[in-house]
Parts: C-alpha cells; sequence; structure tokens
C-alpha cells in the first residue's frame, strides 16, 4: 500500500520523540500535533466538559478548536497547527480551559 | 507606525490563497508596496496548501492540480519578496483590521500557532482575500473522533501528509468532495464509497451553464475516471444518516434519498469505516469585512466590478466575496489587485487591461451558480438530527434543546436560539454549528457579527487599545 510520503516523495529529517501523557511516540520534523498523533494511532486527545465525550481532529484547519491539547504545559493549543519540536510534552486534556478566553 | 516610506502607497493584502496571490502580485507588479499576510506557514491558501518545508516533499505536485499555476505564482511571489515589492508575513492571524480617522488602516494580527504575542501593519488599503471554510450539517454520530470534514482531511493530506485512518467514507455534496476522495485513494487509503446527496438528474437541467465551461467538465471527466480506477463506489442521491461508534468512529449507515430530499425507509446500510470525510458545501469568511462595516450580499461581502467593497480602501477578492473555486479568485484577485494598485496611485483603473479576466470571472460566476443549485444538502436533512444529537459541538447544545427553544420559548431567530441554548458561543464561535442550528431552528442563517475573527487574549486587546 502506499502512503501519502510514499505518494509525495517526502524525505525529512530523523524522527525524534515525544511524549503523550508520558508515553513516548515518535514525530518527524514539520508534523503537526495531530498528523503525530494521527501516525502513532491516536484519534481523541480531549474530553468535553460537558459529557466528557472524546474528540480530536474535525476541522483540520484552526477554525472549529474541537482538537484542544496541552503542549509543554500551555493549554488549550489547536493541535491542527502546532507544529512539534523534540522532547515536546504533549498532555490530553480535560474539558476546555474555557476560563481563559476573553 | 515606522513602516512608512513616502511615496510608494502600501497595499496589506489578508490571505495568500490563489486569490491573495493573484491579488499581491497584480499590485506589486504596478509599484505597490504589498504586505502579504496569512495565518499559513507557507503561502497557497486551501487549494494550494503546500506541505510543511521540513518534510522535504520532492514531489508534491502528486498531491496537488494545477501545479504550473502554482509554480507561476510562486515564483511571482518569490521574485517581488526578493525585489523587496512584497513583505510575505507568515504565521499571522489577523483578528482585526481597524478604519483609522484619517482614512488609513490598521490590520492588528496575532503571532504563530499560540497566537498569543501581536503583531500590526499599517497600510493606506486593504485587500481581504480571507477565502471560505466548511459548512458541515449534523447528524447522529458526527462528534465522533474519525468523523472530520472533506477539506479537513485534504488539508491535513496535503499539509502534512497525514490520514486518519485506513478505510474511509468520504460523504456530504459538492464538488469538494471528488478531490477528497481521490487525494485520500491516492495516498493509499481505501475509499469505501462516496456518497453525494445530488442525484446525476440534478445536473441535467443545468446543462447549459455546465456545457458552457468544458474545461470544468473535462476536469469532473478525469476526476471520474480516477475514481473508478481507484474503485470508488459513487453512491449519487445517498445521505450517511448515522456515524456508529463508542470511542471513535467504526462504521456508518447510508441510505438512499426519494425526489423530494426524505431519506427512503428501508434503505439503510452499514459501512464499516474508521474516516468519515463530510462537507456541505463551503461559507465565505467575512469576519474582517464585517467588523469594518462592509456591506455583505447574503454570506458573501459584496464587491463592485472592480472588486471593491462600498467601505473606502477596502477590496475583497476569492471565496471571502463568493464560493467558486481556485479559477475565480485568481481572476477576482488579479482584478482587485490592478484595481487597488490604480487607484492607490491615483490613477483611474482601465478595465479594458483586466479584460480576460473579467471574462473567466463572468463565466466561472455563472458555472458556480449552475453548480450550487445542484449540489444542495437533502432538503430534509434536519428530520436525521434527533433530539440527543449534538449540534452545536462547542458548547455540547443538543438538537432537542435548540427545538425546545424554538417550540417552547418561542425563539424565532437564530440569535434568540443562541442566548437561551448557548449553541454558537462557544470557542469557534458558532462557525460551525451556525447551519446547523439555523436549519433545525427553522430560521435563517444570518451572518454573526463576531466582535473579532479569532480569540484574542486580554492583554493583546488592552494594549491595541491604548493606541487609539
Ligand atoms: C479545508 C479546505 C480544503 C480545500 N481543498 C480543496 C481542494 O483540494 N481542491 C479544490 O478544488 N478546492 C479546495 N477547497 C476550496 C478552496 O476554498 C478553493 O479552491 C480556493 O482555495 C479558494 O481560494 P481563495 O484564495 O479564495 O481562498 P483560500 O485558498 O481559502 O485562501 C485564504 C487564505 O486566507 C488565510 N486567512 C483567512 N483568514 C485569515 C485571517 N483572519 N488571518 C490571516 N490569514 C487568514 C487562510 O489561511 C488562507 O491561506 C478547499 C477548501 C477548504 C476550506
Ligand atoms: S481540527 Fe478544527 S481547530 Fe484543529
Amino acid at each position: 500500500m502506499r502512503t501519502p510520503r510514499e505518494l509525495a516523495d517526502a524525505h525529512p529529517g530523523p524522527a525524534f520523540t515525544v511524549t503523550l501523557d508520558g508515553r513516548e511516540i515518535e514525530a518527524l520534523p514539520g508534523q503537526t500535533v495531530a498528523a503525530a498523533l494521527w501516525a502513532a494511532g491516536v484519534t481523541s486527545w480531549r474530553t468535553t466538559r460537558g459529557e466528557g465525550r472524546p474528540r480530536g481532529v474535525f476541522c483540520g484547519i484552526g477554525v472549529c478548536f474541537d482538537c484542544l491539547i496541552t503542549v509543554n504545559d500551555r493549554a488549550n493549543q489547536r493541535a491542527c497547527l502546532v507544529p512539534l519540536h523534540a522532547g515536546d510534552d504533549i498532555r490530553t486534556q480535560e474539558g476546555t480551559g474555557h476560563d481563559d478566553r476573553p | 507606525m515606522t513602516d512608512r516610506e513616502p511615496g510608494q502607497p502600501r497595499l496589506a493584502v489578508i490571505g495568500a490563497g490563489p486569490a491573495g496571490l493573484a491579488a499581491a502580485i497584480a499590485a506589486a507588479a504596478r509599484g505597490v508596496r504589498v504586505t502579504l499576510l496569512d495565518s499559513a506557514a507557507e503561502a497557497g491558501g486551501q487549494f494550494y496548501r503546500q506541505p510543511a518545508a521540513e518534510l522535504r516533499a520532492r514531489r508534491p505536485q502528486a498531491l496537488h492540480h494545477e501545479w504550473r499555476t502554482w509554480e507561476r505564482l510562486r515564483d511571482g511571489l518569490d521574485a517581488h519578496v526578493r525585489a523587496g515589492a512584497v513583505r510575505h508575513l507568515t504565521d499571522h492571524h489577523v483578528w482585526l483590521v481597524e478604519r483609522r480617522a484619517d482614512g488609513r488602516f490598521t490590520v492588528h494580527a496575532l503571532l504563530g500557532p499560540e497566537q498569543e504575542d501581536p503583531a500590526e501593519v499599517c497600510a493606506d488599503a486593504v485587500l481581504l482575500a480571507t477565502g471560505g471554510y466548511e459548512k458541515v450539517l449534523p447528524f447522529p454520530g458526527w462528534t465522533l473522533p474519525g468523523v472530520i470534514t472533506a477539506g479537513g482531511a485534504q488539508a491535513m493530506l496535503k499539509g502534512t501528509l497525514a490520514t486518519a485512518g485506513r478505510r474511509a467514507v468520504v460523504a456530504g455534496t459538492g464538488p469538494l468532495l471528488l478531490p477528497v476522495a481521490t487525494g485520500l485513494a491516492s495516498a493509499g487509503v481505501e475509499v469505501a464509497a462516496l456518497v453525494e446527496s445530488a442525484g446525476p438528474r440534478a445536473f441535467a437541467g443545468r446543462a447549459r451553464a455546465l456545457a458552457a465551461q468544458p474545461g470544468k467538465v473535462a476536469e469532473g471527466a478525469r476526476y471520474g475516471a480516477r475514481l473508478l480506477r481507484h474503485r470508488v463506489r459513487l453512491l449519487a442521491r445517498h445521505t450517511v444518516v448515522e456515524a456508529h461508534g463508542a470511542d471513535r468512529l467504526e462504521a456508518v449507515t447510508v441510505a438512499a434519498l426519494d425526489g423530494a430530499g426524505r431519506v427512503r425507509p428501508g434503505t439503510g446500510r452499514r459501512i464499516p469505516c474508521d474516516t468519515l470525510a463530510v462537507g456541505h458545501g463551503m461559507l465565505p469568511h467575512t469576519d474582517l469585512a464585517e467588523t469594518l462595516g462592509c456591506r455583505l450580499d447574503g454570506h458573501a461581502v459584496h464587491v463592485d466590478d472592480e472588486q471593491r467593497t462600498d467601505v473606502p480602501g477596502v477590496w475583497a477578492a476569492g471565496e471571502a466575496t463568493g464560493i467558486g473555486g481556485a479559477a475565480l479568485s485568481l481572476a477576482e484577485g488579479h482584478i482587485a489587485g490592478r484595481s487597488a494598485a490604480a487607484r492607490l496611485r491615483g490613477a483611474r483603473p482601465e478595465p479594458a487591461e483586466w479584460a480576460a479576466a473579467a471574462r473567466t470571472r463572468t463565466r466561472l460566476r455563472a458555472f458556480f451558480a449552475a453548480l450550487d443549485s445542484v449540489y444542495a444538502p437533502p432538503a430534509h436533512w434536519a428530520e436525521q438530527v434527533t433530539d440527543d444529537t449534538v449540534v452545536c459541538r462547542c458548547e455540547e447544545v443538543t438538537g432537542g434543546a435548540i427545538r425546545a427553544a424554538v417550540a417552547e420559548l418561542g425563539a424565532g431567530d437564530a440569535r434568540t436560539v443562541k442566548l437561551l441554548t448557548r449553541a454558537g458561543m462557544g470557542w469557534c464561535q458558532g462557525r460551525v454549528c451556525g447551519p446547523g442550528v439555523a436549519g433545525l431552528a427553522g430560521c435563517e442563517l444570518t451572518p454573526s457579527r463576531r466582535p473579532f475573527a479569532r480569540p484574542v487574549p486580554l492583554g493583546v486587546l488592552a494594549a491595541a487599545g491604548e493606541d487609539d
């Protein structure tokens, strides 16, 4: 089976490690948080405030705010926008940090 | 502002998609200093979204159409940037364009994906080329992880070379579903079905407008051939009635529609899949235009033949002024850039100079108007939304709560429904649930009057206020 990387003939630099709730996962230079999590087989990383339902990527372009996640202690980052760096500490979120919003 | 150099007029172009790029290049070539701002890390917009540079893709064109046009835009932009005629500001999320007392403009942006640090750009005129975003109507199970927007699937694929799963269903309505289905299939995803609510006969009635556009018909045929090659099953006049799964998507139920747009009882069948890419058309981004006070036509920014809005000094082009695809955005951007350049230099523009672009614009607008009436969500989609279906994804407001607001509390318009239920008050500011809420409540989708195009940290707001 063909992968998107093969299709685009992509040769990113060496993979690096980040952690998701303390568990190590691999990421590639240029990958967003969402792309690396998808590659690791993770499709949800937040539960909703009301019903505690799982959520992940929905719009993929920064519009819907469904993909919120905590990156290096900053809550409510959009996983579909934020690029990863070696050693990043990613944490799943419960609810949204609603009170941070103006 | 320190970035003011007397003599040369300054134009801020917001959005580096096809419209913004065409506009920036046209204006820069005519002696205007252009600042091109976009929230993305690379130019290209939605249609020409590029893989992140660090992924080092040697063949990004494999994910794209009309690559030659992109190369021309990219090289044109590069040349103007090198010559100092265009400043390209990436990772700039514009949250407000302010028209100042002196008639000039301040563009307020937030930097980087974190969107916390502010930046400002000063300009004599602005050109809004902010494109659009996808409309998705609610149905049971649409909040399950694995259900993504069709454009989002495409964006993740083009921008990060990522796919969510192995077996996808592409569903909804509209011309975007075809490239999404063929894109996923060529990237190794098994596309189990393309579920389109429009029926083949709907196209027949618009044959004339469609036939006037041979290039577009050929494009459709190419997509069709590609679907065949990847053995994608096309289910026309069908709809997804439910997405199933406990904590993530496991299957969808699709059903046939009757002529009136109702689900035909007994036609439901289950298709196992781990990804559903769904979309029901697009809506223009109008927030920046609205706060500037620009007139809207329905949901689109109103423009004249020169792509001017009704606010002096503000032009708009591309899908912000109506949904019509990349080629129309290019033509409009070109016209807008030329008009702005002439007017900023105190000259009267010569429409004869952009006659070819204007003809393209006329043709493509007619084509998309015809398409728009072909591609429509099923007329009775709201009947499928059960009372426990979450409609506002942010605030978790259900279909039942919205119906109760209308039936029991007498809410007669979208704003009252919002106040009574909190639907549309969450992070996305109603961008996602707006069409669903309006449809369920039986009222018109009205422009939202969001104060800002992005959530803005309080410190940034306070500091921006101090400048005045
Ligand atoms: C997610 C998605 C994927 C799509 N994929 C395809 C496809 O594969 N094939 C196809 O034919 N059509 C696709 N489309 C349709 C697409 O909209 C048009 O083909 C075309 O890109 C429109 O060009 P444009 O220049 O008008 O707008 P766009 O290409 O949308 O460009 C607008 C630009 O403005 C920027 N922007 C918007 N608001 C702000 C702001 N406040 N601050 C800073 N920057 C801002 C955006 O980042 C974007 O780069 C897609 C649409 C969407 C929403
Ligand atoms: S998926 Fe919508 S904001 Fe990230």
